[in-house]
């Protein structure tokens, strides 16, 4: 990308405005974490919550593959290969769900060290990508 | 806390596919055979409390009963539907308002998955387009961290579902009546790993039905009432680990099970080990396992052992999902939770037939789970 037009997301509010990192809310009275960004503190049931870059990097906290094309409202190509999920450790900040790179159950681990990415998810109707956001085990390709 | 509601009357509808029959009719026929087991009529009820999630309006159904101008309450909370109407009963007839009435639970859903819409639990619509929002993918996730917690094997997810179908076979109302071997579960086509097809409840229909009255009048109406000695709905905290969610907090905390199985026999003045007979919530294998050690009646990371030595069976030390489980019965959502009291009932009466569990139980456990993190238990006595 050179100073173009940010590619479209599944959901722009999801990320920070640079596209690079997950936008969530933290408390200002118990420092807890939320994502998405919400309005109330589910620990203390304050209402004072300002956004903030989550962590790029942390730990795989729990993980399945999806084996069969969700029904709607999924959105992903008509065509199905089977993908993980999980959720992944942000340390200081939360757990947080997401699509992962690796198919493979047996190329995941619970405890491993994970990076998040821009990945495309689906072709928009002008043919251009969709990106979303996806957890990949640090040093694999 | 003595019990103030007993079940007087029992009533069902087979659970599974019953093509050209309305989830309505389903409730009338379970209604019927309650009204005609307490030995009443409709015209005797004084309230009603029922629950569907997709086969109509409960209220509706006096338009077959009866007429008679009773207070309907329509009762709507998820798979803790069932739980909610008999704690909404156990309320008006505690409170001293009515003396006698009806609960009812029936469901008809379509075949395949549960398809849920975000917005409906306040999430934004990526999470569905994007393939996160799931159940069946949620109980993957949440038994592999769990398996991994507690150094528990894959192995034994199999032989739950296994106990399940070969209890659904000595169940006439149950909907999966053919025993499957471990190994073919165990190898069936993966849904969300660790956990296969066969591991899994399907969508269904069913219906179940009470008459229920003041437990100091329950001999006037039946020779074998059932007692409600504890009934307690508790939803999620912070820190629990619960179904659609697209984060969770580091400090983790217990689930709504803990808290709503605690307040249960507290109620009840019991506690886990008095329990002869338990079900509950097996929306697949992993469910079972985990609620097993949630609702307290093992340890966490006792349960491996306790299934793999059979004491889960009918027969065993404690027979859990006697009749089946939602993996035999399926899960029409709305009588899901009244067919567990349903069970325990016909367990407490010595009625179960061929499911019967030996020894003549006294105490029974009731367990639902479901979205958006809500749990509902009964202790059940005689
Ligand atoms: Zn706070």
């Amino acid at each position: 990308m050179t100073g173009g037009p940010l590619p479209r997301t599944v959901d722009d509010s999801l990320f920070t405005a640079d596209g690079t990192a997950l936008l969530g809310s933290r408390c200002d009275d118990c420092g807890a974490h939320t994502f998405p960004r919400q309005g109330g503190c589910p620990r203390c049931t304050g209402s004072s919550m300002a956004d903030v870059a989550l962590a790029r990097e942390g730990t795989l906290w729990s993980f399945t593959i999806q084996g069969f094309r969700p029904k709607t409202p999924y959105q992903g190509p008509d065509e199905f290969e089977p993908y993980g999920v999980g959720y992944v450790e942000l340390p200081g900040q939360l757990i947080v769900e997401a699509r992962l790179t690796e198919n493979d159950p047996d190329r995941l681990e619970i405890g491993m060290p994970m990076r998040m990415e821009m990945i495309p998810f689906r072709t928009d109707d002008a043919g251009e990508p969709v990106l979303t956001f996806a957890f990949t085990p640090v040093g694999r390709s | 806390m003595t019990a103030a509601l007993a079940i007087v009357g029992i009533g069902i509808h087979p659970f599974g596919r019953t093509e050209g029959v309305s989830g309505r009719a389903q409730a009338v026929h379970a209604v019927r055979a309650a009204l005609a087991d307490a030995g009443v009529r409709f015209g005797d009820m004084q309230f009603g409390f029922g629950g569907s999630w997709s086969a109509g309006d409960p209220d509706t159904l006096v338009s077959e009963l009866g007429l008679t101008s009773l207070p309907f309450i329509n009762v709507a909370n998820g798979c803790a539907t069932g739980g909610s109407a008999l704690i909404g009963a156990d309320a008006a007839i505690r409170s001293g308002t009515h003396d006698l009435g009806l609960v009812v639970g029936f469901d008809k859903h379509p075949r395949g998955a549960f398809n849920t819409d975000p917005a409906s639990h306040g999430i934004g619509a990526w999470y569905g387009e994007t393939g996160l929002m799931l159940t069946t993918q949620f109980f993957g996730l949440k038994i592999q961290r769990y398996l991994h917690t507690h150094g528990i094997g894959t192995e034994v997810l199999a032989t739950i579902a296994e106990k399940a179908f070969r209890n659904g076979a000595l169940n006439p109302n149950a909907w999966r009546r053919k025993e499957i071997g471990a190994d073919e579960i165990a190898a069936a086509p993966m849904i969300s790993h660790p956990l296969t097809q066969y591991m899994y409840c399907s969508p269904g229909e069913g219906a179940v039905a009470f008459v229920v009255c003041r437990a100091d009048r329950a001999h006037d109406y039946c020779e074998n009432p059932v007692h409600l000695s504890g009934a307690a709905l508790r939803s999620r905290r912070y820190g629990s680990f619960e179904v659609f969610s697209p984060w969770l907090a580091v400090d983790a905390a217990q689930s709504p099970t803990v808290d709503a199985a605690a307040a249960a026999f507290a109620q009840a003045g019991l506690t886990p080990a008095d329990v002869d007979v338990a079900q509950v919530q097996d929306t697949e294998s992993g469910a079972e396992l985990m609620h097993m050690a949630e609702t307290g009646l093992c340890e966490h990371g006792a349960q491996e052992e306790l299934i793999s030595s059979g004491a889960t069976t009918i027969t065993g030390s404690l027979p859990v999902n006697t009749d089946g489980g939602c993996i035999a019965n399926g899960e029409p959502i709305g009588a899901s939770g009244l067919r567990q009291v349903y069970e325990t009932a016909l367990q407490l009466r010595g009625e179960a037939g061929d499911h019967q569990v030996p020894g003549d139980p006294r105490v029974g456990f009731t367990h639902v789970y479901g979205a958006p993190g809500i749990s509902a238990c009964t202790v059940l006595t005689r």
